[in-house]
């Protein structure tokens, strides 16, 4: 009996869940049903609430950058984020992975962007654009974190930290990627530091996040220079932003101070007198470079249509096509969850396959521009090396300054200005 | 000195038309958001059709104990004085005793109503969302015990860490001001008389 009960019950979900066996009670009273509860989301209040805390730090530290130009301040700022985006909010959703959404939103007809995730996307670009990146020195609770465990500073070499931060590009690619094809949103997925902010996380995520934080301790902000896709935007808005952060307003002394205090290496030393490099030979490499990017694109584009396969497998319904597939080929015996919960939907095999095929031929496209972008990036990168500017003092790098206000403190111009300098 | 126009240099100007063009994409980003706006978004919610009742809710979510609950549609329910979600299905002679209960935490309460109709509630507070309960009231019964995530608790994270995990596929983002994937439709709940009661029939709102 119980078998057959056992049977029938493993049959129902392929006959449509609806089956009722029981008839519904008839009560000799006025019975009432009690109510299912069903508890809203988050009152709108609150979310606006959360747009206004992040436009009041967005100005607040454009303020302590260039007013106060305070460290100190930035600090109190920094903390805050933490506490609030943080521990508070649990560091969702943020601007870092607001881009996933926002980039989802203009493939999926379905999906609506809220307007609290809009504002997070938009709202630190526009600052960059205006102020530079105050948004990952005050507002950001990734970089905030760690900013405050970067104990024993190390100095990265100038050709690795040059060549890593390209991968902040690459992950941009690939999270946009996943998310326009509804796979995945990486960025959240692995985000190292929502387990600090939601206390609890995966074993591996445990792990990634840990090796980050002590990395951390040893080389500034590696996640927001080495990783974070939003870093990229941000860097690339307060490259040409309209205040541009300065290491003092009186007149540089080229003592080499701030550069040495600046951990994240976005303090350039003055340059070698001009002529010191032979112009010609300059503009010959350039003229090389700028004949090949097509070449790189065309070669990045063909390498990526070759990886979509590979690029397709993030999808879920691609992996589970797979492992049906396999399955049906007798290729694998153990049933896994996922084959099983889709034997129960009683969907014919073929229809999954076509929707994986559909995704395939998403991905062909999809990674073909993923390896054009590559091939972008690569181009745009070498190009940029490859032009020497002339500099005569100390300045910073606005697309890598994270406006910290290390520099300010350290600057004996900028103390004596603010009458902080005292004799030793 | 006063009479020179201000030079603007190579630089400047470039950085200008950057600022110019970075302008234009946000404004051009703001214009295409706003039609895509929905005020209150999406939040995460499990569909109860697809649902396998794998156990992964309790152990995937953020949370702990996960966001994910039982939810008694009580207008589907048969009232059964048996309950397959309440008791397991191997019990020695139909004993009613507490060890036969299938529910690891207490979290079902069982109350008699009229002979032979007992109602079953879910107490949230202790429920962990582990889906035993489901799991037998799909098999066996009416399927009116269903796991849903609970938005007073979700933390609606950008990518719900259960729907990673899930088997069958069966979490998807949904407008958030429709945030629960009920199979019946939620007025037929609200104390109709009990004589012309239809429990609704395939009701799943796909």
């Amino acid at each position: 009996m119980i078998a057959l009960l056992l049977v029938l019950g493993l049959l129902w979900p392929a006959l449509g869940i609806a089956a009722e066996n029981f008839p519904p009670p008839e009560f000799s009273w006025n019975y009432q049903f009690p109510q299912t509860p069903v508890p809203g989301p988050r009152p709108p209040l609150l979310a606006w609430i959360d747009m206004a805390v992040l436009a009041a730090m967005l100005v607040m530290a454009a303020w302590a950058v260039y007013r106060t130009r305070s460290r100190s301040h930035l600090f109190v700022l920094a903390a805050f984020g933490v506490a609030y985006f943080g521990f508070w909010r649990k560091g969702c959703v943020c601007a870092v992975g607001s881009i996933q959404n926002v980039a989802l939103s203009f493939t999926d007809p379905t999906y609506g962007v809220s307007l609290a995730v809009a504002v997070f996307f938009l709202l630190p670009l526009l600052g960059a654009l205006f102020y530079g990146r105050i948004f990952c020195a005050a507002a950001c609770p990734l970089g905030a974190l760690q900013d405050v465990v970067l104990l024993r500073p190390l100095r990265v070499p100038k050709w690795l930290d040059s060549s890593l931060s390209l991968l902040p590009w690459i992950y941009l690619g690939g999270a946009v990627l996943f998310a326009v094809m509804g796979s995945d949103f990486i960025i959240c997925r692995y985000d190292p530091f929502i387990l600090f902010y939601r206390l609890g996380g995966t074993p591996l995520m445990l792990a990634i996040g840990t090796a980050v934080v002590l990395l951390a301790v040893f080389v500034g902000r590696p996640y927001c220079r080495y990783a974070c896709p939003y870093g990229a935007l941000l860097g690339l808005c307060g490259r040409v932003s309209w205040r541009r952060v300065k290491l003092t307003y009186g007149e540089c002394i080229n003592c080499h101070l701030c550069a040495n205090a600046c951990p994240f290496g976005a303090i350039s030393p003055p340059t070698a007198e001009p002529g010191s490099v032979s112009r010609r030979e300059g503009r010959r490499r350039l003229g090389l470079l700028i004949a090949l990017f097509p070449l790189l694109l065309a070669a990045g584009g063909f390498l990526g249509r070759f990886s979509s396969p590979l690029l397709a497998k993030v999808d879920p319904t691609v992996r589970l096509a797979d492992l049906v597939f396999l399955q049906e080929k007798g290729l694998v015996q153990e049933p896994t969850l996922a084959t099983e919960a889709f034997a129960r939907q009683g969907r014919p095999a073929q229809e999954l396959y076509q929707q994986a095929a559909a995704i395939h031929r998403k991905y062909e496209l999809g990674g073909t521009l993923m390896g054009v972008w590559l091939g972008l990036i690569f181009g745009a990168r070498m190009i940029r090396l490859s032009i020497r500017r002339h500099r005569a003092e100390y300045d910073i790098d606005q697309a890598a300054c994270v406006t910290c206000g290390r520099c300010f403190d350290v600057c004996p111009v900028e103390r004596q200005r603010r009458g902080t300098l005292t004799s030793e | 000195m006063e009479n020179t126009p201000k030079v603007i240099t190579r630089r400047e100007f470039i950085a200008q038309f950057c600022r110019g063009a970075g302008l234009l994409v946000a404004g051009t980003t703001i214009g295409s958001l706003v039609g895509r706006t929905d005020a209150s978004g999406m939040v995460w919610q499990l569909d109860p059709d697809k649902c396998t009742q794998c156990g992964n809710c309790a152990t995937a979510c953020v949370l702990n104990p996960s966001a994910v609950k039982v939810v008694h549609e009580h207008s589907r329910c048969g009232y059964c004085e048996l309950c397959f979600g309440y008791y397991l299905d191997q019990r020695p002679d139909n004993q009613e005793a507490a060890e036969n209960v299938r529910c690891p935490t207490d979290a079902i309460k069982r109350l008699y109503v009229e002979e032979p109709y007992y109602q079953y509630t879910i107490d949230e507070a202790k429920c962990i969302g582990c889906g035993l309960c489901v799991k037998g009231c799909q098999a066996f019964g009416n399927g009116s015990l269903i796991l849903q995530a609970r938005h007073d608790r979700c933390l609606n994270c950008n990518q719900c860490s259960i729907a990673v995990q899930c088997p069958a596929q069966a979490w998807r983002r949904v407008p958030a001001s429709e945030p629960y994937l009920l199979r019946s439709p939620r007025k037929a709940q609200e104390g109709a008389e009990p004589t012309d009661m239809t429990p609704a029939t395939g009701g799943a709102q796909a």
